[in-house]
């Protein structure tokens, strides 16, 4: 087996554009997700049913689905009615946000509800409004608590971007197709995608690490 | 200053709290005692309605606490807690535990919560202890921080559930040596305690429960001396 390096070397300019759409789109999904995650989660720790129902059957239709079909949908069924003609990658930013909100909600429930009952307590028997607590006790701490599984999704959320290929997100994945199906080279393109990403996610992993141990130490 | 008429609370099919009714007067000490499982800290908890009830009346200063239309975190603002497990704000100092209640809900300026705070702190013999965290802290201490946490909000009622309860033995003096202060400069107080020490020296009266019911209740004095009741004796006889 050759290995044909001016392959790489030609499509190089076009992994490493495709590369800063990856990071900008993971960065948008999980910062947008988290936003949307917050709202979903507090929304599902209601005490009233009606209002929960909403949102227990968000996160079950987008975790519960593939992320796969749920951006052909968005893509060809529900974008269409803001914008035509549907750009990929506000499709692809919508989607990946809308996913991820429902895996962060469920991050968030799990590190609200892990903080002592007694907290909440305390706050209250200082006379702290419901929300008051929330915001001074409660989430400073569940938010800690919250990183490293955050951190998880911010990870899984850089790897299925990989997926919007599929509707011509320029992102990192559609220039490796793009460059084997113009080349007919298998290893040369896939090998150095799949490289780019592991090298994405492994600073992500330090960069994690780092941020766990900062926050132990504190 | 706190009214309680004929309180009744179930948790499920299981009713903790079977008609109690009972007066708390101004500057009043009333020590809460009894078996466990007898209701005492559940009545203690219904008191702040950190606990809801399905029946009776709770007046404080007046106000019924069991009305929906009772704002019940005004009513908080004036009847502080203190809690086994001491419950502090484990990402915030200790100052900063002290001061984050009178400036969110008091709206004080800074200054002022913290003037409040290193008081309070200096009144548990803590002061050096004001900007470390409260995780550092021993168990007797955590538990005077709490107290000056709740005295931040300038309460009216203080509230105690079991405070030595989950303390080393050799910490429960220096808590108690603080709740003798604050009984003894004319705070209202309700105890929830096993330290039947404390109830006798402090105590303006006992109440015993048992079962969900208030037993008997009378000065320290007349309730260990002379228990009426066979249950409080038989209670008395195994702990004293």
């Amino acid at each position: 087996m050759d290995i044909r390096l001016d392959v790489i070397q030609d499509y190089m300019p076009y992994f490493l554009q495709g590369m800063g759409l990856t990071i900008g789109l993971s960065l948008i999904g999980i910062l947008m997700g988290s936003v949307m995650g917050l709202f979903i989660a507090l929304g599902k720790m209601t005490r009233f049913k009606i209002i929960q129902f909403p949102f227990i059957w968000y996160i079950n239709f987008f975790r519960g689905t593939p992320l796969f079909v749920q951006i052909l949908l968005i893509h060809f069924g529900v974008m269409p009615f803001f914008m035509s003609p549907v750009n990929p990658i506000a499709s692809a930013i919508v989607s990946l946000s809308l996913n991820a909100a429902a895996y962060i909600a469920e991050i968030f429930r799990a590190g609200i509800q892990s903080i002592d009952r007694g907290q909440m307590e305390a706050a209250r028997s200082l006379g702290m409004s419901h929300v008051q607590a929330m915001r001074y006790v409660i989430l400073p701490q569940a938010v800690k608590r919250m990183i490293p599984p955050l951190g998880n999704e911010f990870i899984v959320l850089l790897k299925d971007s990989s997926l919007a290929a599929v509707i011509a997100a320029p992102e990192l994945m559609y220039w490796g197709r793009a460059a084997s199906g113009a080349t007919f080279r298998v290893w040369e393109p896939y090998l150095t995608v799949a490289l780019i990403y592991l090298v994405l996610t492994l600073s992500l992993t330090y960069l994690l690490n780092y941020v766990e141990r900062k926050l132990a130490t504190e | 200053m706190i009214q309680v008429e004929n309180l009744k609370k179930s948790f499920g099919s299981l009713e903790v709290l079977k008609d109690i009714s009972v007066k708390i007067k101004p500057q009043e000490v009333v020590v809460v005692i009894g078996p466990s499982g007898s209701g005492k800290s559940t009545f203690l908890r219904c008191i702040n309605k950190l606990e809801t009830f399905e029946q009776g009346h709770i007046y404080i200063d007046g106000v019924d606490i069991a009305d929906k239309k009772t704002n019940i975190n005004k009513i908080r603002e004036d009847v502080g807690m203190v809690f086994q497990q001491f419950n502090l704000f484990p990402h915030k100092t200790v100052i900063e535990n002290i001061m984050l209640s009178p400036m969110k809900v008091r709206k004080w300026p800074e200054d002022r919560a913290r003037q409040k705070g290193m008081e309070l702190l200096s009144k548990v013999g803590l002061e050096d202890k004001a900007d470390v965290y409260p995780d550092s802290l021993s168990g007797g201490q955590k538990q005077r921080v709490a107290i000056a946490r709740a005295l931040a909000m300038e309460p009216k009622v203080m509230l105690f559930d079991e405070p030595t309860s989950a303390l080393d033995p050799e910490m429960v003096g220096e808590v108690l040596g603080v709740m003798k202060q604050l009984a003894k400069e004319g705070m209202t107080m309700v105890v929830v305690t096993h330290e039947m020490g404390f109830a006798r020296e402090v105590g303006d009266r006992v109440i015993f429960m048992d079962g969900g019911y208030i037993v008997e209740e009378n000065k320290p004095k007349e309730l260990f001396g002379n228990p009426r009741h066979e249950r409080t004796k038989a209670f008395l006889s195994k702990i004293l």
